[in-house]
């Protein structure tokens, strides 16, 4: 089974080489088996145009669709991705809308599937693009957030009408298990401090509980500098001097707060790819999944987000090559203005983008199809 | 009819929330506020104010107040009675930062405040200062956070070694305040729309309930727009084009969160002014910075935090001219950048920059 597999990311070349001891469960006849999920809104479209390039650059990648319909009530459907996910090992999908006027016993299907999996450490790294506008420059941050407990764990009661409690939930072993991650992979990159994002002034006992795993955690890494920080002040110096992080290492609710600071930041929902890691699974999306409603089937959604969470799955899978391939690609596409999609300011469609991302493909390797 | 009914019974039970306020305390014409000085940096700052204040002829004579916690009759920490009787009789106060000792065995002094006045609301309006350049330009809203509950409640229990529950409180009754008190505002203050911000898709039952509440008292406010968002969606808009929102109000934790990024949009806690409402008609205008205590008495501080909240303050007393005139006269000596004190890039004095102000006050006139 695959432990913290290696993530490429920008620069993946030089950590090429190192593989997994056994080989990555769902690999028939040389070719990978991955469950797609397509979502809703910008989703499937998007999902599409994936599955159209690595056709083309021959990816030895088949996807098994498994739809999931948000507007059902039972939980059959999200089951079944789920054991999907269990057989094939790796997944790729779409945001799951959440509508959040039905009643509490209707569960978000993204949490479902993120707490059914333990998919326990959700990672995402944002950096400054080359080609896109934004105000600020040279932002470098990996942000390792806790995925599965805090504010998120949905136990919410009404004991007294009018009254209504909501249960955050942290662990101990769950924040030893998470700094452990961020410790680990920011030593695999060569990063050099590692901050913990809190509110421990007022949860002293909850938040308090984190800071102290983390504190533990990082007496065992010498090597890299820890330290904390509240996460009002946080989001008040990401605005203001971003270029200070390094890795961040955050629970539940903080981390979708820093996380989506930090995609607006480098440009945008539409660039920032996204990996959930579990013991034994691992699942890629969008970095703050969004579901693009207001955009869906417009032929304008900026697919640079997919595409790169496509990457990084070829990262985990071991196809390092056609990862850095495509990426390669990507960020050329990107770095002229003229094929930029709306939501980064320009004015080109989803298909030209992929398009031209995949014309840079034909000219720099040799594994294209002649046949789309 | 109905519409002038329920205004006066909101009235009746907010207290002055409008801007049209009968100034509270009268004598000869002027109105008594509550000065807390606080600590560090605090005293400097606040009789900056004071001066400025005078040099624009304001009519309000300032109670200078202490609050260090006092332990009162039943063991049970509060602020002094002297300082409690002030406040209860001039409703207005303008507050100092205050330092929070780590081990004193009292809970921190804004907390006291906040329980003893039950300040509900918090309001932190964000506005660009031309002059002091940040990324971002035209930064105009106002953040309004629910300040008693939420989150913040403090109530947590270890369940076994190694597991820690803490528990998010949210009321039908806090929400429905809260939201009465943003519409309200929205309104006096000529503000197009209000957005409740929320994460209900995950926290079904707790921000459903104050989004319900918010979507029920929206029903009564129908000339102000209202929306309702995601909180990691206006994260992500709000570091992309802040120009989007206008009143945002939302539970505590949130609230904090969101309320310090705005700060931080348009230059840091140092000029950003802040205000917190109570029952009864109570409101307390503070500055929200630390104490400073490494320039403290070294006539280096910045009073602007301090002054844009007592121009806040003064708003709400229904001061307009005079409010007007001294947060023209603050801009304009940020604009100049002639005189600025260090962290706003300069190297004058606290002094020199209280009295800059004050000039250009008086030549107003």
């Amino acid at each position: 089974m695959c432990e913290l597999n290696i993530w490429g990311g920008v620069g993946g070349a030089e950590l090429r080489g190192k593989r997994s001891v056994s080989p990555p469960p769902a690999k028939y006849g040389g070719r990978h088996t991955v469950t797609l999920i397509p979502g809703d809104g910008i989703g499937p479209e998007l999902l599409n145009h994936v599955r159209e390039l690595f056709r083309f650059c021959c990816v030895p990648v088949d996807f098994e669709v498994v739809t999931v319909d948000s507007s059902v009530v039972s939980e059959d459907e999200i089951n079944n991705a789920v054991t999907a996910i269990r057989r094939n090992g790796v997944a790729l999908k779409g945001n799951i809308e959440t509508n959040h006027n039905l009643p509490p016993s209707h569960k978000s299907r993204n949490n479902l599937l993120r707490t059914s999996l333990d998919l326990y450490a959700n990672v995402m790294h944002c950096q400054t693009l080359p080609g896109v506008q934004t105000r600020h420059k040279d932002i470098d941050i990996i942000i390792i957030r806790e995925n599965t407990e805090g504010e998120y764990s949905s136990l919410e009661h009404e004991n007294v009408p009018g009254v209504v409690e909501s249960l955050k939930i942290i662990t101990r072993v769950n924040s030893l298990r998470i700094a452990e991650y961020a410790f680990k992979l920011a030593r695999e990159k060569g990063r050099r401090r590692v901050t913990a994002v809190h509110k421990a002034n007022i949860m002293k006992l909850g938040d308090g509980l984190f800071l102290q795993c983390c504190k533990e955690v990082a007496a065992g890494y010498p090597d890299i500098a820890f330290d904390n920080m509240i996460v009002d002040n946080t989001t008040m110096q990401l605005v203001s001097k971003p270029q200070q992080f390094d890795v961040m290492v955050m629970p539940n609710l903080y981390g979708n707060v820093v996380s989506n600071v930090c995609a607006g930041l480098v440009g945008g929902p539409g660039l920032v790819p996204g990996a959930n890691y579990g013991k034994n699974y691992a699942v890629f999306e969008t970095a703050t999944r969004n579901t693009g409603k207001s955009i869906a089937n417009k032929n304008v959604a900026n697919p640079t987000a997919t595409l790169l969470a496509s990457c990084l799955m070829l990262d985990h899978l071991g196809l390092v090559d056609y990862a850095s391939m495509i990426r390669k690609a990507i960020f050329k596409t990107l770095s002229e203005t003229r094929l930029h999609t709306a939501d980064i300011g320009g004015l080109a469609t989803t298909s030209e983008v992929v398009q031209s991302i995949m014309r840079e493909v034909q000219k720099t390797g040799p594994l294209t199809s002649e046949y789309i | 009819m109905a519409g002038n009914a329920w205004r006066s019974t909101v009235s009746r039970v907010m207290g002055a929330v409008k801007s049209q306020t009968q100034p509270r305390t009268f004598s000869r014409g002027m109105q008594t506020v509550t000065i807390i000085p606080g600590d560090g940096i605090g005293p400097e700052i606040s009789s900056a104010v004071i001066k400025i204040f005078e040099a624009a002829k304001v009519p309000i004579q300032w109670e200078e107040r202490n609050v260090t916690a006092i332990k009162g009759p039943g063991g049970k920490w509060m602020i002094p009675p002297e300082a409690k009787e002030s406040m209860d009789k001039s409703k207005i106060g303008l507050k100092g930062p205050l330092k929070t000792p780590i081990a004193a065995g009292h809970p921190s002094m804004n907390l006291l405040l906040r329980k003893t006045f039950d300040l509900y609301a918090n309001v932190r309006p964000c506005v660009s200062i031309e002059g002091y350049k940040t990324p971002y330009t035209d930064v105009d809203l106002v953040t309004i956070r629910e300040n008693t509950e939420g989150e913040y409640s403090g109530i947590e229990h270890v369940i076994v070694d190694g597991v820690v529950q803490s528990i998010k409180l949210i009321t039908e009754d806090a929400s429905r305040r809260i939201a009465e008190y943003a519409f309200e505002y929205a309104r006096n203050n000529q503000r197009a729309s209000v957005t409740a911000v929320h994460k209900a898709n995950i926290m079904r039952m707790s921000d459903g309930l104050f989004l319900r509440k918010c979507r029920e008292v929206a029903e009564n406010f129908k000339d102000v727009k209202f929306t309702e968002m995601y909180l990691d969606t206006v994260c992500l808009n709000m570091v992309q084009d802040p120009t989007k929102f206008d009143v945002l109000v939302m539970p505590n934790l949130y609230g904090d969160i969101l309320s310090d990024l705005c700060a931080g949009l348009i230059g840091g806690l140092g000029v950003t002014p802040s205000g917190n409402i109570g029952a009864n008609g109570v409101a307390i205008f503070e500055s929200v910075h630390g104490t400073a205590p490494d320039i403290a008495g070294k006539d280096m501080a910045n009073p602007t935090a301090l002054l844009l909240s007592a121009v806040m303050m003064l708003r709400h007393m229904g001061l307009h001219g005079h409010a007007k005139k001294i947060e023209t006269a603050c801009f304009d000596t940020i604009r100049d950048k002639k005189v600025l004190t260090k962290d706003l890039g300069g190297n004058s004095k606290c002094s020199e920059f209280t009295a800059e102000i004050c000039r250009r006050v008086q030549d107003m006139e």
